[in-house]
């Protein structure tokens, strides 16, 4: 039991020298500390570096993916054919499904889990700044998109150079692909990433993404379908209804490259209305991506 | 069934402005019907595709997702069901209560707007408008059972009953005869073909059959919510 300090003997304080010293090293300043976060959260979108359980469903996309691919890739193999049965940006759009789900359930992992354990003001402490961790987050999201799409791709290129196809012709549509996958691992993304900044919540940002997501799909499926009823038979497709492909971030970029490469065809075929239209779509491509970056600094302004 | 409960699961899914943000589904389905009324009149092509696909399709089982995991799941991956679970109240109610909101409020955001857009588009011809809103109150019902029990259960709801709504229904039950026979879907089309006039729906399930298997899948959920609640666990967030 200690005494009051006015009885306490004089001399029993003693202030040990335990060796404390500055740190001197290199510091290794802002840069580092936004790649770092860039690195980690494209390692946290796959399940890297967290449990097992967590690991589960974005493995099983890849999976889903890139199997395809090596399915007919192995068909092309044993039965030889002179042609890929579906080109690059064709098997972008034909998983692109699997696609949004993939983005619908990692935007909030990256993003509603920091706002929800209040983590980000721990971020702001440091001398990464808000421009650094909106910067960081969306490079990483859309760069784990971009290589989920990449890894189909690259199966169906090399598949196809082992076949023997011809080599200019598939680096060429392997290009197209390519493009595809940017546009796809940026344009929904970025809408995406917005709507996963706005709520705490996990649960509620994966259904609003894929709520958004499905919904302009079906919305942009049924008016396209419904200008197709009116017209008879033998006239030729009305292109104004593929207008309204402009609401959906995914047809948006399957129109847009399918006319910019002049891919696909028969009559279900997206694309972008004539040259006005490839103008338009591309300004609305580019608007949703740079306004869903601003709208995001914003978010992260005043936290 | 218990008023508080009641009182603020409503308030937990509709309050603040989460109500307008649900009303999104309703507004989007009277605006496809209104434009489609106004193009191109009566085409019982197009009622199928607007209500059929986009209504029953897809926002009837986004509505549910939204609506029977808000019930129980945001609550629970908060931890604030604790707080509910302390009180003298069988754990059972608390399931029986929240799934009644939920049936309600997926009723009210979508069977009504879709008697509404019927009879926008197509009239009374045929009862088609009729069939689709009585395969939406059927198909809502046991959408709100099965993905509130989903709430309870996984931590992962929402995504599990996208898999289910999007993929499994919708994917490979356009590409597997079999996987369409189990789908919430497919059996609320059964309900709509014996409601609407003869041989103008079709359905790949009988009627019979699919009333037993959504009465099956309702009320096991329920009770198998119910067992879950009484024993949960609450994890942390990997």
């Amino acid at each position: 039991m200690s005494l009051p300090p006015e009885f306490r003997p004089a001399d029993t304080g003693v202030i040990h020298d335990i060796g404390y010293r500055g740190y001197t090293g290199p510091r290794l300043g802002r840069g580092y500390a936004a790649r770092s976060l860039f690195t980690q959260s494209l390692r946290a979108a796959y399940g890297l570096g967290r449990s097992g359980k967590s690991k589960v469903l974005p493995m099983l996309v890849l999976g889903v993916a890139t199997v395809p691919a090596l399915i007919i890739v192995a068909v092309a193999v044993v039965t030889g054919v002179d042609k890929l049965p579906v080109d690059y940006a064709q098997y972008l759009s034909a998983i692109g499904l699997v696609v949004s789900i993939f983005l619908a359930s990692q935007a909030p992992v990256l993003f509603s889990r920091d706002l929800r354990h209040h983590t980000v003001p721990l971020y702001f402490s440091r001398p990464i700044t808000r421009t650094d961790y909106v910067r960081a987050k969306f490079g990483a999201m859309a760069c784990a998109q971009l290589l989920l799409m990449l890894a189909p791709l690259l199966v169906l290129y090399i598949g196809s150079l082992l076949v023997g196809l011809k080599f200019g012709d598939q680096t060429a549509h392997f290009f197209y692909g390519l493009t595809a996958a940017v546009l796809y691992a940026l344009v929904p993304t970025s809408v995406a990433v917005v709507i996963a900044a706005t709520t705490p919540r996990r649960g509620f940002g994966v259904a609003a993404i894929m709520g958004y997501l499905a919904v302009t799909t079906a919305v942009v499926g049924v008016v396209v379908g419904l200008a197709t009823t009116t017209v008879g038979f033998d006239e030729p497709l009305p292109t104004y209804p593929q207008w309204a492909v402009l609401l959906s971030p995914g047809g948006l970029v399957e129109s847009l490259t399918n006319e910019l490469f002049d891919l696909g065809t028969g009559p279900e075929r997206m694309h972008a209305p004539g040259g006005l239209g490839l103008l338009v779509f591309t300004l609305v491509a580019v608007a949703m991506v740079a306004g869903s970056y601003r709208l995001l600094l914003r978010r992260y302004r005043s936290i | 069934m218990n008023p508080t409960v009641a009182r603020l699961t409503l308030r937990g899914l509709l309050g603040r402005r989460r109500g307008l943000l649900l009303l999104v589904v309703p507004v989007l389905l009277l605006l496809v019907s209104a434009f489609a009324a106004a193009s191109s009149g009566n085409h019982h092509d197009l009622v199928v595709d607007i209500l059929g696909k986009l209504g029953l399709g897809t926002l009837l089982p986004i509505l549910g997702l939204v609506v029977g995991t808000g019930a129980i799941a945001t609550e629970i991956d908060d931890g604030s069901i604790v707080y509910l679970l302390a009180k003298p109240l069988p754990r059972w109610k608390i399931i029986t209560t929240k799934l009644t909101v939920a049936i309600g409020i997926t009723w009210a955001f979508s069977a009504v707007p879709m008697l509404l857009s019927g009879l926008l588009m197509y009239g009374t011809k045929e009862g088609l408008a009729l069939a689709y809103t009585a395969a939406a109150l059927v198909a809502g019902a046991a959408y709100s059972a099965l993905f509130l029990l989903l709430g309870v259960v996984t931590r992962h709801a929402v995504v599990a009953g996208l898999a289910y709504a999007l993929v499994w229904e919708s994917v490979i039950g356009n590409f597997v005869e079999g996987a369409r026979k189990l789908s919430i879907q497919q059996w609320g089309m059964a309900v709509a073909e014996s409601v609407a006039a003869e041989g103008s729906l079709t359905s790949v399930v009988s009627l019979g059959a699919a009333v037993v298997l959504l009465l099956v899948v309702a009320v096991a959920a329920t009770v198998l919510a119910s067992v879950k609640l009484a024993g949960l666990t609450l994890a942390s967030e990997e």
